[in-house]
């Protein structure tokens, strides 16, 4: 009874550190533009299968398991931050002084667009990422099985959050972007290069999708154009469990909503834990909708 | 100066109208059983569209799940008919209502929510009733499959089941329900779904009740796409959940938006940029999605008004470049 509980504890935290990545992606961007970046998820999902083609076709996997990764990982994270620089470049920079539907509209284009060049690059069946035999190592720790690929997801995640942490809350930089989020025309007068602001938005949050994308990949195996979509929506759940816009929220968020995701598979149905998801979502937005750490960023009247 | 312009321009316009609605009549007689096919498609997607535009145009509020209402009209008329052999002609209008209804009882609770919040709700709609109909609750969706085997509507003793006799229903409901939101459009209600638009507060302060127009444009535009859903149902005599996936609303969202939020003979454009073109394109169908999807970014660059924009639409943006 425990065990069942502390396994799916476990598998929740694992699963729950990738929509957190995934999730700051959203929650930094809506923080600074108060826009919905649906194309976030197709980073995640694009730097997932970067990391395929990047182990399959290349020999980095004989690197080893420490260097390989870091080596995908970096490069798959590199690549989405060039291609997040210019989708805001070009689809969301012009519509910056334009209310607030264009943008989620021209994101929506972005985000079938990409999903669309991932199904003609790589095909519309299911992609395996190759087996890596050190990473399936496991430990039994109170009856509890953790594989080496587990450990390695939530420690990467944990890491790369503490340290976006203190570069928010410790950096100039992390000031400014605070300034930014609370009130853009107040920062540029303040000498903020916003627009600098915002493109190192978009350097840092498909930087981290992308490291959720290729650890997704390295743990389920399985790989599908659509997973974007999957993922986006959970992990939009993620950041506004913690509030959106809120940093630390989304980290919260999202492994709360590993947890629960898990528990609900594990005790009441796999099959009804996607509803079991939106049904939290939806009643967290009707009886609490700052969130459950409660900043205040719900849209202004 | 524009009063003048519109009142010598009102006869030429009827009059092109006038023509255009009898190439229609004559259309199904002319173009074969394929393009009358396609044709009854499209007058469907033209009716989902009508029916999302009273919510996201007119009112403004972003529903990014409505092909959740388009399903409960299907599913509806799919296992009323099986299960419990009601006539299809029937289920019509009570496909509209039940969706109507599920609109009024979904959306109650979340009417409040504004802007990005209400979309992502809407989202989240659509995913449970679609792993929902998965799931087979109690026997009755059945699951990844869907209901097989609905029969065809019954008009006396004439059977619809010829491509002809689809497009004509479709027209027919068509017709009847763009005069129906013209009507409304020019109405008080109309004029204070555009306000609720426009203004929020000021409406409220105006002494327009929002929550209840809101709801009213929900419950509207949910029965309509109940009785588009039903007539898919009846046309397609199989249903199944994939047909009513997120995807799918993500195409009733785009229609509304690149026809031009709030505007009937845009939403008739969108529909044919969304459903006809795809068509033409057939040999290059692996990359119309990435063409939608580019053109979607663009349009939003160069046009945001949409390609064919309501006057009312149009004169608000003149005066605030005016000002």
């Amino acid at each position: 009874m425990l065990e069942l509980f502390l396994e799916q504890l476990v598998n929740g935290l694992t699963v729950g550190s990738v929509y957190s990545l995934v999730a700051l992606g959203y929650t930094m961007v809506y923080g600074v533009m108060r826009l919905i970046n649906f194309a976030h998820g197709e980073l995640f999902m694009l730097g997932s299968y970067l990391g395929f083609t990047l182990l399959v076709s290349t020999s980095i996997g004989k690197l080893g398991v420490v260097w390989g990764l870091v080596v995908v990982v970096l490069m798959a994270a590199g690549a989405m931050a060039v291609l997040g620089i210019l989708i805001e470049r070009a689809a969301y920079a012009p519509l910056r002084r334009s209310g607030r539907l264009a943008p989620v509209v021209s994101a929506l284009g972005v985000s079938i667009f990409l999903q669309n060049a991932a199904m003609l690059i790589w095909g519309s069946r299911y992609r395996a990422y190759p087996v890596w035999a050190a990473l399936d190592r496991r430990w039994q720790i109170g009856g509890v099985h953790i594989t080496l690929m587990q450990g390695i997801i939530l420690g990467v995640s944990i890491i790369l959050m503490l340290l976006l942490y203190c570069m928010i809350q410790r950096t100039t930089l992390g000031a400014a972007i605070r300034a930014t989020a609370i009130d853009q025309e107040t920062a540029r007068l303040m000498g903020i290069d916003v627009n600098a602001i915002i493109r190192f938005i978009f350097i840092i949050g498909p930087a981290l999708g992308a490291v959720a994308g290729v650890m997704v990949g390295l743990y389920y195996r399985q790989l599908h154009f659509t997973m974007g979509w999957t993922y986006s929506l959970k992990a939009f759940t993620a950041a506004i469990m913690g509030g959106i816009g809120n940093i630390p929220g989304a980290m919260v968020g999202g492994m709360l909503l590993g947890i629960l995701e898990m528990l609900g598979a594990g005790y009441i149905s796999a099959a009804w834990k996607d509803v079991f998801v939106f049904i939290i979502l939806i009643a967290l937005l009707i009886l609490r909708p700052t969130g459950l750490l409660g900043e205040r960023v719900a849209e202004k009247v | 100066m524009e009063m003048v312009s519109e009142a010598k321009e009102l006869p030429r316009r009827r009059l092109i109208y006038g023509v255009l609605y009898l190439l229609l009549l004559i259309f199904p007689f002319k173009a074969g059983p394929y393009w009358t096919d396609v044709a009854t498609f499209f007058g469907i997607y033209v009716l989902l569209g009508l029916s999302l535009n009273i919510i996201v145009g007119e009112v403004g509020l972003f529903n990014m799940g409505h092909a959740a209402f388009y399903a409960l009209g299907a599913y509806t008329t799919g296992i009323l008919n099986t299960v419990w052999g009601i006539p299809t002609i029937w289920l019509l209008p009570v496909s509209g209502l039940v969706a109507g209804g599920f609109g009024y009882i979904l959306t109650r609770p979340i009417i409040h929510l504004r802007g990005d919040y209400l979309l992502i709700v809407t989202i989240g709609l659509n995913e449970i009733l679609r792993i929902t109909l998965i799931n087979d609750p109690w026997g009755l969706t059945g699951g990844p499959n869907g209901v097989l085997g609905i029969k065809r509507m019954r008009l006396g003793s004439l059977v619809i089941n010829r491509p002809i006799h689809f497009y004509f229903l479709v027209l027919i409901v068509t017709t009847l329900v763009v005069v129906v939101l013209l009507r409304l459009q020019r109405s008080r209600i109309g004029r204070a779904w555009n306000y609720i638009r426009e203004d929020e507060v000021a409406a409220e302060a105006m002494g327009i009740d929002v929550r209840s127009m809101k709801l009213l444009a929900f419950v509207l535009g949910a029965a309509l796409a109940g009785i588009a859903g039903s007539i898919y149902a009846t046309k397609m005599m199989i249903i199944s959940p994939e047909s009513f996936t997120f995807w799918e609303s993500i195409v009733l969202f785009t229609i509304v938006i690149l026809g031009g939020m709030g505007s009937i003979p845009g939403v008739i454009v969108g529909s044919a940029v969304m459903m006809v073109l795809p068509e033409l394109l057939r040999d290059f169908m692996q990359y119309r999605m990435l063409f939608f999807g580019a053109a979607m970014v663009v349009m939003m660059v160069f046009r945001p008004q949409g390609l064919w924009p309501s006057k009312r639409w149009q004169l608000e943006m003149g005066r605030e470049t005016e000002e």
